[in-house]
């Protein structure tokens, strides 16, 4: 891939990582965790490793995002930190 | 959770969107020697096609395509389908999981190899599947999020 | 409390960076991995993967190859930790609905 489009996602990468550290809503940061999740599927892809990508693209963004919703759900959706 | 909220519009999306994700699902499976994908993969796309209707339909909906108690015996069918490929091979005299050993009559060793390959793929893609809905269903505890 | 995280994170931004200046770059056919011969003179297996996985299994994804004709015990044991995980699920999380109500 052409090496500026891979400095732009390496630096959302960075900037998602940081929002959803320290944000205080936690779904926010589940749909932060998500987009990192779809970025470094991208990344994955540009790096030649397809099976790879694409497991984290499934995994990561799809059933990863579910379970992690049903455990904001079951607790608190504030974080006191 | 005592959250009810009744939007036609999510439960419409997901019902729109289901079906494709379980064909794509399929795809990726049967054709994962051709193109990216396996069994894990394809898996986990029909795990997310059937957890959609759960998350937006609740339990009542979902109960219609594949009910809680279903999810556990999926699993072993998929692990036994995986193991008993290596153990007929193992049978009829060569190691275990060396698909050219399968006796399926008619066959060159390179496509008993290949088709070893999808009945393992099918396999992993069943247990997946069942896997993950089941640690879903456990993690909700017979309550609805819709 | 939080200058120290912050501190913290830098400082391990940094040795990552480090580190990862040393690695080979992407796509190098020059690559140790990439070679047929590794530096101790043994062959190393993943050529031979490479050169005869479409006439072992005549399957052009090398990747399926691999991990369902030469490393399928490895997948197997993958399989087997991923029904333990749902198991432990099924033991540890599961509650029944009428005890609960």
């Amino acid at each position: 891939m052409i090496w500026e489009v891979e400095l732009i996602i390496y630096l959302f990468l960075a900037l998602s990582a940081i929002v959803a550290l320290e944000v205080k809503d936690m779904l926010v940061a589940v749909v932060m965790m998500t987009i990192f999740s779809f970025l470094m599927a991208l990344l994955f892809v540009a790096m030649g490793a397809i099976d790879v990508g694409f497991t984290e693209a499934v995994i990561g963004a799809g059933v990863t995002g579910i379970l992690f919703v049903v455990v904001v759900f079951q607790t608190s959706r504030k974080s006191n930190d | 959770m005592n959250r009810q909220i009744d939007s036609p519009i999510v439960l419409l999306g997901a019902r729109l969107l289901s079906p494709y994700i379980m064909l794509f699902g399929w795809y990726v499976i049967i054709h994962g020697h051709y193109s990216p994908g396996g069994g894990f993969q394809g898996g986990a796309l029909l795990a997310a096609s059937l957890l959609l209707i759960r998350v937006a339909g609740g339990s009542k909906l979902a109960e219609l395509q594949i009910r809680e108690f279903a999810t556990t015996p999926l699993a072993v069918i998929g692990v036994v389908i995986y193991f008993a490929t290596g153990l007929v091979a193992m049978m009829m005299g060569g190691h275990f999981l060396d698909y050219e050993a399968l006796p399926i009559p008619g066959m060159e060793p390179a496509w008993l190899r290949y088709t070893g390959i999808l009945i393992i793929e099918v396999g992993i893609g069943l247990a997946v599947m069942a896997i993950l809905i089941m640690i879903y269903d456990n993690m909700v505890r017979g309550e609805d999020y819709a | 409390m939080k200058a120290l995280k912050i501190l913290i994170l830098v400082f391990f931004a940094g040795i990552m960076i480090y580190a990862s200046s040393d690695l080979p770059f992407r796509g190098d056919p020059d690559n140790l991995m990439h070679a047929e011969e590794s530096i101790t003179g043994t062959t190393v297996k993943g050529s031979y993967f490479i050169q005869n996985a479409y006439r072992d299994a005549r399957t052009p994804n090398m990747v399926t190859v691999v991990l369902g004709d030469y490393r399928s015990i490895d997948t197997f044991g993958e399989q087997v930790v991923i029904y333990t995980a749902g198991l432990i699920t099924l033991l540890v999380l599961r509650r029944s609905k009428r005890r609960s109500e």
